[in-house]
């Protein structure tokens, strides 16, 4: 396989990495992309640490509840002040 | 997604009746979200507490046109992304639209950070510093990549719903999602990569 031959792998590979680590690609070019992986570490680094990144950040925790003093502000302005206790 | 299972709970017809308790049980389970997406959009707490207010208002005021098509949640999210942008605009002119035609002919940037940080050990990813780093990364993406990152990845929407909530295509999601992603990776990799020297 020529140098130039693999660079246009890698780069057709780049442009359906995030449908890939998605999940949201036919079996069919996933096999191509597995393929590809299996020759080349490059890609598979990119395609394993692009797939920890999204992870990662999916695993942050839920929103942080907005601050108390926010909160308050925000339900005097939609004028329902006087629910803010019954609902939280 | 706790999205999911909050549309479920709202009742439509009690909302646009008015109901004030309803209303306000909805404002009380979305405006954390909506909240961390203005403040990671506009960047400081007075701004995205502005956004947070105007997205509410509009809501409230907007209630009798929803016709369900989407969730609350993406009718939700795509109010406060139009609020934040236009906060943004006024802060920073020079900032593009959120629906700015960004797709370059020339492909997407090679990778240039090549290092197998994946095998670090999950306390090492996840340490408060990491954290922070985590959340740097995302403030510097430029704004029309971060939306769409912080939608999909953050807030967990599919790319049907973030496209709705942009009223861009999904091929436009697609094409961001993937900018923002590569950009990020390409930072972790940077940061890890440290790591992983220093361990060494
Ligand atoms: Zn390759």
């Amino acid at each position: 396989m020529t140098h130039t031959h693999a660079n246009t792998e890698c780069r057709k590979l780049l442009a359906s990495l995030s449908e890939y680590v998605d999940g949201a690609l036919d079996e069919s070019i996933c096999d191509v992309i597995e393929q590809h992986m299996g020759e080349c570490e490059r890609c598979e680094i990119v395609v394993d640490t692009l797939r920890k990144t999204v992870e990662l950040y999916r695993s942050l925790a839920p929103a942080p509840p907005v601050p108390d003093d926010v909160r308050a502000r925000l339900f005097a302005r939609l004028e329902l002040a006087d629910l803010l206790k019954d609902i939280s | 997604m706790p999205e999911r299972t909050l549309d479920a709970v709202y009742s439509l017809a009690a909302l646009q009746k008015g109901d004030r308790t309803e209303f306000a049980r909805l404002v009380d389970a979305y405006s954390a979200p909506i909240y961390r997406l203005a403040l990671k959009i506009v960047g400081t707490p007075q701004d995205a507490e502005d956004v947070l207010q105007e997205t509410f208002i509009k809501a409230y005021r907007n209630l009798s046109t929803f016709e369900g098509r989407s969730s609350f949640s993406t009718w939700l999210y795509r109010i406060a992304s139009n609020e934040a942008f236009m906060s943004l605009r006024r802060r920073k002119p020079e900032a593009v639209s959120v629906d700015a035609e960004i797709e370059t002919p020339d492909g997407e940037q090679e990778p240039v950070q090549i290092v197998d940080w994946c095998c670090l050990p999950e306390e090492e990813l996840l340490t408060t510093e990491s954290r922070e780093y985590l959340d740097v990364a995302i403030d510097r993406l430029p704004a029309t990549l971060r939306v769409v990152f912080l939608l999909r990845d953050i807030e967990g929407l599919s790319v049907r719903e973030t496209a709705e909530a942009l009223r861009i295509s999904e091929a436009a999601v697609k094409t961001r999602l993937l900018r923002a992603r590569l950009q990020l990776r390409e930072r972790l990799s940077q940061y890890y990569g440290e790591r992983i020297k220093e361990a060494a």
